[in-house]
């Protein structure tokens, strides 16, 4: 379950933040402003307290989602927020000489952004991607606290339910080590092969 | 007795051989520049002289002291951190990047070495600073941060800030190299001031015309040893070796040719 | 579904006592995480093989497990080995260790961040390696550590939430018992949300005003023509 979560999480992330970097970085003051709102809300507020009001808080006003569609939709707009700056920084930091030499020899803007740019920009925002999957992975974490109880919130209940055999936590922290040790090293090696046609 | 006396010098950087032999006097008061292509090893030399970089082999003494390291019997023993700081005291570097201290106004960076270092009083280290600071030209800027300097500007603080610990040697490492053209000037007459002053100096640089109008002495380096030196008349003029000749047709001829 | 303004008024004061909570976990477990962070930064530093391995290992760790699990690990399984900690503690030893990892690296990156060529310049006046330390490094290295800093103090912010599930006396909690109470999570949990937002954003202003700051002060390394 953990790793559904993670992995759908991370595709909705990737596309609200690519889209709100978009915004962010348009002409439109109103699209900068819309952008704005999202990522300082949404970076602000814990996700634990964001994934209460879509799971608790919209199942009491009628729209009651599954565990995994919430979770998807909660840490979805909590990772894009969190994306938004990464792409943004990615995209800006490609030098416009660069576009300017894609156009000077005849590419139109479209072809310049798929073959100049966004190649370059995918290398700066890969480490950050990397580090943000393995945040995520943590934070599924959370789902299961939010996906196990009921509708009852007495604050025993939750310590009794959750109260388990010591050993369990181990487990589960070698688990997360098992799961984000190569995934870090997954990260390390993609940086280092995309990197490889950059150096002078 | 020569001020600086270089014997044996080789530098590896791991597998590639950097300096490979190079034995090297400059006495008091002369005025020593290094040419060549890059890669040479003119850089690793300077930087060996004051142990900023670290010789793999052979000795560099400066006033008559090894610098990085001192004899105990027969066998050479690494200086304390504490020897060999207070031997760059007496050396001046200049470095291309120039190198300031960001943080600190262009006054505190002449002064921090006097201070911290040679234990001069604050006041009489202000009232050196603000000297040296007339005679390269920035009497104005002492309360300014390097930032807001322009690079000729940022250089002329940084020779200042090395002479603000009176060394007996100054090394030049390529200190124009990273200005735009029309600051050169400026840092170039400090140094030629400098140098008719009687200051002892070894500079690495491109600066042909330069080195030739102040030298008494120009070495060419390729690959790691030395190729020629002598007058800067023999070595610009009537040079003895090919590759010195190569180098100055590349440097000093700028017309463009056909391919 | 709205809540009449009457429980409002009965809310507020129990979730603003519960938001002060909440800063009290965050400030406790940051002074935490700020100190050991350093020794453990230190250590990693150190020429002791062993030490730099533990200190390594740890960050790793850290890094690799979530901060709930850690919280669990240090609630839950601690007790065994003897040492039962009331959860107000061990939420800020659980946090505070936690952020600890984190602040290492960064120093770690505020150190590695200072132009070698600085030391060098400052060796090439005669200081000792020592010395170029509290003169030359590290007053430029703040300027290069205190973003991170900061965004570290909204994250750790965020975390204590995290200590609901130990039920920890902090926001969160309070705004479950006072779901569990009125059965209505929807404003509850967004009135926390708000509190949440009013804690976090001024940092988060701060921190995109102490990036601009940390830009400042290093043209000196690139040639500039005025």
């Amino acid at each position: 379950m953990t790793v559904i979560v993670t992995a759908g999480s991370f595709v909705v992330s990737i596309v609200l933040g690519i889209i709100s970097a978009g915004c962010a970085t348009s002409r439109s003051p109103v699209l900068r402003a819309i952008s704005y709102a999202y990522v300082e809300v949404f970076r602000a507020v814990p996700i634990l307290t964001q994934l209460f009001i879509i799971y608790f808080g919209l199942g009491s006003i009628g729209i009651k989602l599954n565990p995994i569609p919430a979770a998807l939709v909660g840490f979805g707009l909590n990772g894009g927020a969190n994306l938004t700056e990464v792409f943004r920084g990615g995209i800006g930091a490609i030098d416009h000489g660069q576009t300017e030499a894609a156009l000077s020899i005849g590419m139109n803007p479209l072809m310049a952004l798929r073959y100049i740019v966004l190649p370059q920009a995918f290398r700066i925002v890969l480490p950050s991607l990397t580090n943000f999957a393995i945040g995520l992975l943590k934070d599924t974490s959370l789902a299961s606290a939010v996906a196990a109880p009921e509708l009852s919130f007495d604050a025993n209940t939750l310590v009794e339910r959750t109260f388990q055999s010591p050993e369990i936590y181990i487990l589960l922290a070698l688990f997360y080590l098992a799961m984000s040790l190569p995934l870090s090293a997954l990260a390390t090696s993609l940086e280092r092969r995309s990197a490889r046609g950059h150096r002078a | 007795m020569p001020l600086v006396r270089i014997r044996g010098l080789h530098k590896r950087f791991g597998a590639v051989e950097v300096l490979r032999g190079i034995d090297l006097d400059v006495h008091a008061g002369e005025k020593v520049s290094i040419i060549g292509p890059s890669g040479s090893g003119k850089t690793t030399l300077l930087r060996c002289i004051n142990y900023i970089g670290q010789p793999s082999e052979g000795h560099v003494t400066v006033n008559g002291s090894l610098i990085g390291e001192k004899s105990v019997g027969d066998r050479f023993v690494a200086l304390s951190d504490r020897s060999l700081a207070r031997q760059r005291a007496g050396i001046g570097m200049v470095f291309q990047r120039f190198n300031l201290f960001p943080h600190l106004t262009v006054l505190r960076n002449i002064e921090l070495g006097p201070v911290k270092v040679l234990k001069v009083a604050p006041a009489e280290a202000r009232e050196r600073a603000l000297t040296l600071l007339r005679k390269v030209g920035l009497a104005d800027k002492a309360a300014a941060y390097p930032e807001m300097l322009s690079g000729g500007q940022q250089q002329r603080v940084a020779i200042a800030r090395a002479l603000a610990m009176q060394p007996k040697l100054m090394l030049f490492d390529e200190a124009t190299s990273a200005l735009d053209p029309e600051l050169v000037g400026e840092v170039l007459a400090v140094i030629a001031q400098l140098a008719s002053e009687g200051m002892t100096m070894i500079l690495v640089t491109h600066e042909m015309q330069f080195a030739e109008d102040i030298s008494d002495r120009v070495i060419f380096m390729d690959h790691g040893k030395i190729v020629e030196q002598g007058p800067p008349d023999q070595i610009f003029h009537a040079p003895t070796h090919e590759r010195t000749r190569a180098f100055l047709r590349a440097v000093l001829d700028r017309r463009a040719k056909p391919l | 579904m709205m809540p009449s303004w009457s429980l409002i008024a009965v809310w507020l004061p129990l979730l603003v006592v519960a938001a002060v909570q909440t800063l009290k976990m965050a400030a406790f477990s940051y002074v935490l995480g700020v100190i050991a962070g350093l020794v453990i930064a230190i250590g990693q530093m150190s020429e002791h093989r062993l030490l730099s391995k533990a200190c390594r290992v740890y960050i790793e760790f850290i890094r690799a497990t979530p901060i709930l699990t850690q919280l669990f690990l240090i609630y839950f399984v601690l007790p065994s080995v003897g040492l039962a900690l009331p959860e107000f503690t061990a939420a800020v030893i659980a946090l505070g260790l936690h952020y600890a990892a984190y602040m290492a690296e960064t120093y770690r990156s505020g150190i590695a961040g200072v132009p070698v060529g600085q030391r060098e310049a400052a060796q090439a006046i005669g200081m000792t390696r020592t010395e170029t330390l509290p003169y030359i490094v590290l007053p430029q290295s703040i300027r290069i550590i205190l973003p991170p800093m900061v965004n570290s103090a909204i994250s750790l912010l965020k975390d204590t939430s995290v200590a609901s599930l130990i039920a920890a006396p902090e926001l969160m909690l309070r705004a479950n018992d006072l779901t569990s109470e009125y059965y209505m999570p929807m404003p509850l949990y967004i009135i926390a949300g708000i509190f949440y937002f009013m804690m976090a954003y001024p940092l988060s202003l701060w921190a995109r005003h102490l990036e601009r700051f940390a830009r400042r002060g290093y043209a000196s390394a690139h040639s500039v023509s005025r």
